[in-house]
């Protein structure tokens, strides 16, 4: 078991290095940078900026270094937790991703859970119920559900609970919550908001799995040991419970990998549909500002931790199931 | 469905006429596709689509960009086809526009006065171009001279017709699936044509690279990636970049499948022949093994056009993609990006209809593909 975590490790290593450079060249790809509209933005409002000033503030941000140099002091600012400067917010990126990023995992990992709350036993039912009309109204809806893209699932979603509530959830906190400091009632505000993001970011990781965990679950059911337990007068619960669903289950945990990338797509998107305090509205406006420190740090730690979260689902896996490790 | 080609195959081999065994692969191929109703259906809407993508002016009733003053906001115009008087040719009513003196709140009724039939070939206001060669004079729907406007889905906030808005928005959105997927097999071909054949230090570099596209968020990447197009670009020029975008990071599963197949025909004996033969690499893996798996890279197409086109639609939708006056799909959605105005104004989510439409016809088509791929394999 160490060795394979150990093996995984130094998979992994290469990986996160080839994220760290690829988020640095985007960072760098943009043409001109953003010291440079900052300076045209002062200009534009009157403020006269002399040579020396703006060698100077190049020489603060590492401008006029070589490209390594402006990398490594990049990873420099990265393992003390900083992460870069965001022009935009003149602030540490770390900074301003810091109160961000706990929701945004928050919501991503609570979305994980909704995803097996409604796909493990739907495709139960769909693969034990082959060709009925549960298996087809699910398999029908699947088909919807990978076909939307989750903006669309969000604004939809939204609508249908204006309809409905006469209410439109947007942010994690009532207006009298933004700003106070933690309380009791402020989880308990940040709980009534936060369900309907995690519930929409769910459902649309739930499509995928549903068809993975119905087709794996349909294989097993067709083993000979199958037939043999019910020759051998199982209970047909049991007999499903004991083995068929224990090696289904085992996709649950592998599909982890591409599950989650999905899950921080979807968390994104969501909150900037739905306008909350995560990292997605963040992104956005630091691209659309073209504020690279902050949109490429952001990059890499999503990356990041998808990565390892994909590293966990693999150990997991492989503690389930030992014969993954050959 | 293997059981009633086999069944067939059977009959016909008793019947002494050898169609089964004398068909081509591709005939086989169609002869298993055309047993998969929801392909075929598939098939039938994806070409209705993308033949009003080519010449959208010719079925929108009013252009992209046309204003109506007077009809902003306004709900879908309902069509009816009989009143008191009994059942007529399609119409509608003329809109009018109410506001309530008290709450101020805009709201538009149906002037029941008069009927205006739905005409189809109705001379354009202005002439228009359709694949930027023929002049048409005509549009295929509309009231005619003096009608009101016929808004089927509703109006925006700028009272622009949003039926029509959809109808041209469907030329990007359709043919950047189109573009993707030639640029994300160029790269997917090549690359896993290298990975495979070379196999080695090569590959081993592919294969990682490949790990890395699919381990990380692309919704981010591509967002990050957008971030450096220069928003002073034209949009023939946007429309390049985020095609090339998109193909970037699609092409990894695709050169898993070529790398995978190349392994395993690499070891057959005419491969060997033709080796030894002389035949230079390229020559070898474009002639000799690439017409073995076309027919699943037919497959894979099928189900990576949708992902292109979920792509644009999402960047767009953000104000990444494509920018107005450019019209595609996610630049509609893009209006409807605040909840309040999808909760106002539901029917600005109608262009979302179709995309889903457009992805689920893909996926029919892509399954009934998988089935018909290998009719050997089968009966």
């Amino acid at each position: 078991m160490l060795a394979y975590v150990l093996r995984r490790l130094v998979i992994m290593l290469p990986l996160l290095f080839m994220i760290s450079i690829i988020s640095f060249v985007l960072i760098q790809l943009p043409p001109g940078d953003y010291l440079s509209t900052y300076i045209l933005q002062l200009e534009a409002s009157g403020t006269r900026i002399s040579e020396t000033e703006i060698e100077n503030l190049k020489h603060q941000y590492g401008l006029d270094q070589p490209m390594y140099v402006q990398y490594i002091r990049w990873m420099q600012s990265v393992f003390e937790g900083k992460f870069g400067w965001s022009f935009q917010w003149q602030k540490p990126v770390s900074e301003v991703v810091g109160e961000r990023l706990p929701m945004t995992l928050l919501i991503s990992f609570a979305s994980l859970l909704i995803v097996w709350i409604f796909a493990i036993p739907i495709a139960i039912g769909s693969a034990t119920n082959q060709y009925t009309p549960f298996d087809y109204f699910f398999t029908f809806m699947g088909f919807i559900g990978l076909a939307m893209p989750t903006f669309v699932l969000a604004l939809v979603m939204g609508w249908l609970l204006y309809k409905t509530t006469g209410t439109t959830i947007t942010g994690l906190f009532s207006r009298d919550f933004v700003n106070a400091p933690w309380s009791a009632a402020r989880v308990m505000d940040l709980l009534s908001n936060i369900w309907f993001p995690i519930v929409v970011v769910g459902l649309s990781g739930t499509a995928g799995l549903i068809r993975t965990l119905r087709a794996t679950l349909l294989d097993e059911l067709r083993r000979p040991y199958v037939t043999t337990a019910r020759a051998k007068g199982l209970s047909e619960r049991r007999l499903l419970l004991k083995y068929p669903i224990r090696i289904a289950m085992n996709p649950v945990f592998s599909t982890i990998g591409w599950v989650l990338p999905g899950l921080i797509n979807g968390g994104v998107i969501v909150g900037i549909v739905l306008n909350l305090q995560t990292i997605g509205p963040a992104l956005l406006q630091a691209t659309l500002n073209q504020d690279m420190y902050l949109a490429g740090s952001i990059l890499l730690i999503l990356s990041v931790l998808t990565v390892s979260g994909t590293f966990i689902s693999d150990i997991l896996l492989a503690w389930l199931d030992p014969r993954i490790r050959y | 469905m293997s059981k009633r080609l086999s069944r067939k195959a059977k009959d016909a081999a008793q019947g002494g006429d050898e169609r089964i065994y004398r068909a081509t692969q591709w005939q086989l191929m169609w002869w298993q596709f055309r047993k998969h109703k929801l392909a075929l259906a598939g098939v039938v809407i994806l070409l209705v689509l993308y033949g009003v993508a080519i010449a959208p002016g010719a079925v929108a009733p009013a252009d992209a960009n046309a204003r109506f003053t007077g009809y902003e906001s306004s709900p879908p115009t309902p069509v009816h086809f009989w009143d008191e008087e009994g059942l007529h040719r399609p119409f509608i009513y003329k809109l009018k526009r109410t506001v309530d003196p008290v709450t101020v709140q805009v709201s538009f009724v149906e002037d029941k006065t008069k009927r205006y039939p739905i005409l189809f070939f109705v001379p354009a206001a202005k002439p228009h171009k359709v694949l930027g060669l023929i002049t048409l004079h005509w549009r295929l729907m509309g009231t005619g001279e003096g009608g009101p406007p016929m808004l089927l889905f509703g109006a925006d906030r700028l009272g622009r017709d949003l039926f029509s808005r959809t109808v041209y928005g469907s030329s990007i959105s359709l043919f950047i699936g189109l573009g993707g997927v030639v640029v994300t097999f160029f790269i997917g071909i090549t690359l896993g044509g290298i990975s495979g054949y070379a196999g080695g230090f090569l590959d081993e570099i592919i294969q990682r690279s490949i790990d890395f596209l699919l381990s990380i968020p692309n919704i981010p990447l591509w967002m990050v990636l957008a971030a450096a197009i220069p928003r002073r670009w034209p949009v023939t020029q946007v429309y390049l970049a985020i095609t090339l975008i998109l193909s970037v990071i699609g092409w990894g599963g695709l050169a898993r499948v070529v790398r995978g197949k190349l392994l395993s025909l690499r070891e057959e004996d005419y491969i060997m022949a033709a080796q030894l033969y002389g035949v230079e690499a390229p020559r070898l893996i474009y002639r000799h093994l690439l017409p073995n798996f076309v027919s699943y890279l037919l497959v894979h197409m099928t189900l990576a056009i949708p992902s292109t086109i979920l792509g644009e639609t999402s960047l767009s939708f953000l104000g990444l993609g494509m920018q107005p006056p450019a019209v595609s799909w996610g630049v509609l959605l893009k209006d409807a990006q605040e909840l309040v105005v999808a909760a106002q104004r539901p029917w600005q989510l109608i262009p979302s209809v179709f995309v889903v439409l457009v992805v689920l016809m893909f996926n029919f088509v892509g399954d009934g593909l998988r089935d018909a791929a290998d009719p050997y394999s089968r009966g």
